[in-house]
């Protein structure tokens, strides 16, 4: 394998292993905010443990989240160095705002949330873990900024004389609709992922009948920012895909293997396309649906992928510019329906809360549920960054262009491999906390480990 | 502002971000590497690893936040040294990956086999990670193989050169009596003894690698590359590590770890003098080295990041500053008082 195809897989797989944990980070700490705050407010035991214990779950899934990060920050430059020279004027920006504003507030005060309890005040604690979620979610504001800029480039110059592209209106890659529309469904995402976390581990305790008090709590919070988030989701992701029609029209149509322009447009529910990917041999359409996705109506013209092709080709020269259909297109029938299974399951277990809910036969079924927002966040992320391929930043650089040229086959293959087998090794420790902690339940939570055991090093304690 | 005024500043403010995080990661990685050799109860190394808790993660934030004005500021130099030291690179993020995650684990399961694998794995991390940037940045020092197009030619055992591994070694060993003077201010009872009698070891240690890196710089001329002679700050840098012997010896661990905290902040110092106006010097011909003119981003640029570093610098400061503040008190080693 080439230098650039493996760098590629890096690239995905480190990214995708890095947003498995993002989002819950992100979500998750709203509601330990929300929990604490409780606690200052009622003094009431049971949402102190609320905090305690979604907080312990909060800690091990932020650890492995916040050092991957470090590898997405490194990466740009030791993968992708012309990519970095090129457009570093611009991209480099977002990025240090990034670090400088949300890491050092995320971080330093969640250090002051677990190790400041009874140390500094009430006050102080609850405000450090606020300033926590805050701190988190900003960043991801940054780096959705320097992503959609990615997508949809804006406030800049090709300057002949360095050869690059050039920021000329900070203010244009800050207001970057596309990615302020990235960053409402991620944070609707963040908290659907976090709410169904919480709804999977409180099923788990309610069908036991354990802690009952804590874990109807937590269901029903769960269960309304569940319902809210994930119907944010869909009209964030709705919106979303009306802005990628107009700005990255090739993605558009490739996610709904759209071969020819017509108007109206039919939505594709299933199509089978070749080995290669990329042509169609069979499909099963509804008339107009997909003219309403991209412009809410049922007339508009949807351009088709063969048109944009040899527009591109006359715009760019020769080249593919279709993306990978087979990817882009089950990627996001992947993530579709699983937001929607999360928006209907919301709205179910809202209705069941007018009964004895937690006493209901599916309940054994609801622990389940915890997988969803995963296969939802994933394939949202390969289908937004497979579907600019050929393009590291649409319609000006290409992956092939942006890579590190000094890079080896054998360089990739230790990093490659070396990635996997330490990643795999923490996801695997990680599942195992995670899993335990979460069984153990709130008063576990509370102390120093679950076991009951003292751990012994070396001489006697 | 002039185009070369924000050049120069942002040479300063990139040394500056160093700067701290040597000061500060380096403790946290010298308590790592020491945290199997010092603790030889769990409890023990509970209170090693409380000692930094609250703190570690926040120090790290100066490398990602040195690594993103890097960026942002310089880009070619971003790009030539991330892509130039890749694998080492690969190796330093491997190494705070295992420490960051050994840090929240190692105590969340009572198996003594879980918990010393997890306190082996920061104490190797932070090894790596100490030997790995000072051996990078003794290669900035040295210069590494540039071409005419920024490109670097080298590969991995271009950087293992005498000079590169001597900076490594030196690095480990100054993090780790750093770290041992931290410690020694932050523990109490046996433990703090056994630092101490640790710390005058390691202090002896320490001082000859010290004065062997100066004296290989000077000898090889490293020193006198830019047009800035840095002058005494080298020598202050020699004094105060000498210095610090004396405060073990009298066990006064506050004026040790400031000792070994201007050693820290005189040595990058003398670094960023020693090269500038390079950023990287190349060691195949002078004249295509990266310096702040020719690896700069636009005026327009450095100027908007001048405003926010402006803002925001000060902010993250003085926050970062009242948490060492609020948990200033020494870490009790009984497990009623530690935080798990």
């Amino acid at each position: 394998m080439d230098p650039i195809t493996l760098s590629r897989w890096q690239f995905g797989l480190t990214t995708i292993y890095h947003f498995l944990f993002v989002p819950l980070t992100l979500g998750l700490s709203w509601f330990v905010a929300f929990f604490q705050t409780r606690y200052y407010q009622t003094q009431n035991e049971a949402f102190h443990k609320m905090a305690k214990f979604w907080g312990k779950l909060f800690l091990i899934n932020f650890a492995i989240g916040v050092v991957t990060g470090i590898v997405q920050e490194f990466q740009f430059g030791m993968n992708w160095s012309e990519y970095s020279r090129y457009v570093g004027d611009i991209f480099g920006a977002p990025l240090a705002v990034e670090a400088l504003l949300a890491f050092f507030m995320e971080s330093t005060f969640l250090g002051v949330w677990v190790f400041g309890e009874g140390k500094v005040s009430p006050k102080v604690h609850l405000t450090s873990i606020w300033l926590a979620a805050i701190g988190s979610n900003l960043s991801a504001l940054w780096i959705l900024l320097a992503n959609g800029w990615m997508q949809r480039p804006v406030g800049f110059v090709i300057n002949e004389l360095t050869g690059r592209a050039e920021l000329v209106n900070f203010f244009a890659l800050v207001g970057n609709p596309k990615g302020w529309l990235f960053f409402w469904h991620t944070i609707a995402a963040g908290l659907t992922t976090a709410s169904f976390l919480i709804l999977g581990v409180s099923a788990y305790h309610l069908i036991r009948k354990q802690h009952v008090d804590i874990f109807k709590r937590s269901f029903q919070a769960a269960t309304i920012v569940g319902l809210i988030a994930s119907t944010l989701v869909f009209f964030g992701g709705h919106t979303n895909g009306q802005y990628m029609f107009e700005t990255q029209p090739m993605k558009f149509s490739a996610i709904e293997a759209h071969w020819e322009t017509s108007q109206p447009a039919d939505f594709s529910i299933l199509t089978i396309g070749d080995l290669s990917g990329k042509r169609e041999v069979w499909s099963w359409r509804v008339p107009a649906v997909l003219s309403f996705l991209a412009c809410n109506n049922f007339e508009c013209e949807v351009r088709g992928v063969n048109e944009i092709q040899a527009e591109y080709e006359g715009m760019y020269g020769p080249g593919d510019y279709v993306p990978l259909m087979v990817v882009t297109y089950w990627t996001f029938r992947l993530m579709m329906v699983a937001g929607f299974v999360m928006m209907l399951l919301s709205f179910l277990f809202l209705l069941s809360m007018r009964g004895r809910y937690e006493n209901a036969k599916w309940m054994k079924w609801v622990p389940w549920v915890i997988i969803l927002p995963y296969i939802a966040n994933a394939s949202g992320w390969i289908l937004s960054e497979m579907g600019r391929q050929p393009w590291i930043v649409q319609g000006l650089l290409t992956v092939q262009d942006a890579i590190s040229p000094n890079l080896t086959t054998v360089d990739l293959l230790i990093s490659l491999i070396g990635y996997v087998v330490v990643y795999g090794t923490l996801a695997g420790a990680m599942v195992y906390l995670m899993k335990k902690y979460a069984i153990a339940g709130p008063d576990a939570a509370m102390h120093e480990s679950v076991d009951v055991a003292p751990a012994r090093v070396g001489a006697d304690d | 502002m002039s185009y070369e005024f924000l050049q120069i500043l942002w040479f300063i403010l990139i040394a500056v971000l160093w700067i701290g995080f040597h000061f500060l990661e380096g403790f946290d990685f010298g308590v790592g590497m020491l945290l199997p050799f010092l603790g030889k109860k769990d409890t023990e190394r509970r209170a090693i690893i409380n000692s930094i808790g609250s703190v570690w993660d926040g120090n790290e934030v100066w490398l990602l936040t040195a690594g993103g004005a890097t960026f942002a500021a310089f880009p070619h130099w971003y790009a030539t040294m991330f892509s130039g030291f890749y694998l080492a690179l690969f190796l330093l993020l491997i190494g705070l990956i295992i420490r960051g995650v050994a840090f929240e684990y190692r105590s969340k399961d009572a198996n003594p086999k879980w918990r010393n694998t997890f306190d082996w794995m920061i104490a190797i991390g932070s090894f790596l990670a100490a030997l790995l940037l000072g051996a990078a940045f003794a290669n900035l020092a040295r210069g590494v193989p540039i071409d005419e197009n920024m490109m670097f030619t080298g590969n991995l055992f271009t950087l293992l050169n005498p000079y590169g591994l001597l900076g490594g070694v030196t690095t480990v060993a100054v993090f780790l009596l750093h770290g041992a003077n931290f410690l020694g201010l932050k523990l109490e009872g046996e433990l703090r003894e056994r630092v101490n009698v640790f710390a005058k070891k390691l202090w002896s240690v320490t001082s000859v690698l010290y004065i062997a890196l100066g004296v290989f710089t000077y000898v090889a001329g490293f020193w006198a590359r830019g047009i800035v002679n840095p002058g005494a700050v080298p020598i202050a840098a020699v004094v105060v590590l000498l210095i610090t012997g004396y405060f073990l010896n009298n066990k006064m661990e506050g004026w040790a770890f400031i000792m070994t905290s201007l050693n820290i902040v005189l040595t990058q110092i003398t670094f960023f003098t020693m090269i500038f106006p390079n950023v990287m010097i190349s060691s195949t011909n002078p004249a295509w080295s990266l310096t702040i003119y020719n690896a700069s981003s636009s005026q327009y640029t450095l100027t908007v990041m001048s405003i926010v570093a402006l803002i925001f610098v000060p902010i993250v400061l003085v926050y970062q500053g009242w948490t060492y503040y609020m948990f200033r008190e020494r870490i009790k080693s009984d497990k009623k008082s530690l935080v798990y």
